[in-house]
């Protein structure tokens, strides 16, 4: 592998997270709990459509095969998608979507500010963007999930609960293989291995003052870094995907 | 249990830029000042207006009577000499 082959699927898997995140927070378009929230999480479905636009449009270039961003999000299948699991469950309930985010926005805070110190300046320039958004969504996660845990004995069951079904997805977040130790080498990616202490301690401070637990370390799901996801993949893919593949090169 | 779902309401005022006047905006459900804040900032300035948001309980805003509208703001249309255009400006004054 290439350092250039290395970069592909690293930017790759970066633009894919937020490609899928960003479809799922749309789907909550109209059926957010309350008017505000409903503009709350489309306005971060739009934030990570934009950064997903940018890192897809770096790897198309990156790859060399003349591949727009539109092409890598509408025209590839289930398979080679790189993005986590986390990111593609369900949004469940609102406790589910909120879990859901904390987990991934307190790695993604810890992620692109290290990323900002990047030896490619692409990925340093668009996380130095990134980090502004991400902040945001913490704090709204982070307070959502507090005041859920805090809140009624129906609102603590169903936040712990979320956790406790989501938990085994975060392990995947710190997955690294030869991309990674390549492009660790070279001063590009991160270091997962030292995000792993800070992510799980921010995260227990959040629970703690939400009065949930933290779940036991049981068996992670894994997958993604090979292109195996869970079963709600394709069907996510199959709606985003429909126009593009129905009317191929459709424009409006 | 209440089935009011909608939290307290707040009003809205954004400055567009720095030391201009607040200006009211509408508007939203939240409840407590932070999540205020945070959905005035989602609701209102999700194309970049604004450079700082007041929210305000709505409850806390003391309004006029719509009844009172006679005895509040009528007297003043009768008396021309409170426009500044009432005066002629003394021919020859420059620094007016």
């Amino acid at each position: 592998m290439t350092k250039q082959e290395a970069l592909f699927k690293y930017t790759l898997r970066l633009g894919d997270n937020a490609l899928i995140l960003s479809q799922r927070l749309s789907e909550w378009c109209s059926n957010a709990p309350f008017i505000e929230e409903d503009l709350a999480l489309t306005n971060f479905a739009l934030d990570m459509i934009g950064r997903s636009q940018a890192l897809l449009k770096y790897a198309g270039e990156l790859e060399g095969l003349n591949r727009t961003e539109d092409m890598l999000a509408y025209r590839r299948s289930e398979r080679q998608y790189y993005n986590n699991l986390l990111v593609e469950q369900p949004n469940g309930d609102f406790a589910v979507t909120m879990v859901r985010q904390l987990f991934i926005s307190v790695f993604e805070k810890y992620y692109y500010t290290e990323m900002q110190k990047s030896s490619d300046e692409m990925l340093a320039a668009i996380a130095a963007k990134t980090l502004k958004e991400v902040k945001y969504h913490l704090a709204h996660a982070e307070d959502w999930v507090i005041r859920l845990g805090d809140g009624t004995g129906e609102s603590h069951y169903r936040t712990q609960k979320a956790i406790d079904d989501l938990w085994m997805f975060s392990g995947e977040l710190f997955e690294m293989d030869e991309v990674d130790s390549k492009l660790i080498a070279e001063g590009i990616a991160i270091d997962l291995d030292k995000i792993r202490p800070l992510w799980k301690a921010y995260i227990a401070n959040v629970f703690n003052n939400g009065a949930l637990q933290i779940p036991q370390d049981g068996y992670m799901q894994t997958g993604s870094r090979q292109g195996i996801h869970t079963e709600y993949l394709g069907h996510l893919l199959s709606e985003m995907q429909y126009l593009q593949r129905a009317y191929p090169d459709a424009q409006w | 249990m209440s089935t009011d779902t909608q939290l307290d309401s707040w009003e809205v005022f954004m400055q567009a830029r720095t030391g201009a006047n607040f200006i009211h905006q509408g508007s939203i459900h939240a409840s407590d000042k932070k999540m205020a804040l945070q959905n005035a900032r989602d609701t209102y300035s999700r194309r970049g207006e604004g450079t700082s948001i007041w929210v305000v309980p709505t409850s806390e805003i003391v309004a006029s009577s719509p009844e009172d509208v006679d005895m509040l703001f009528d007297p003043s249309n009768d008396k021309i000499y409170r426009m500044p255009t009432f005066y002629t400006m003394p021919e020859g004054a420059k620094n007016i």
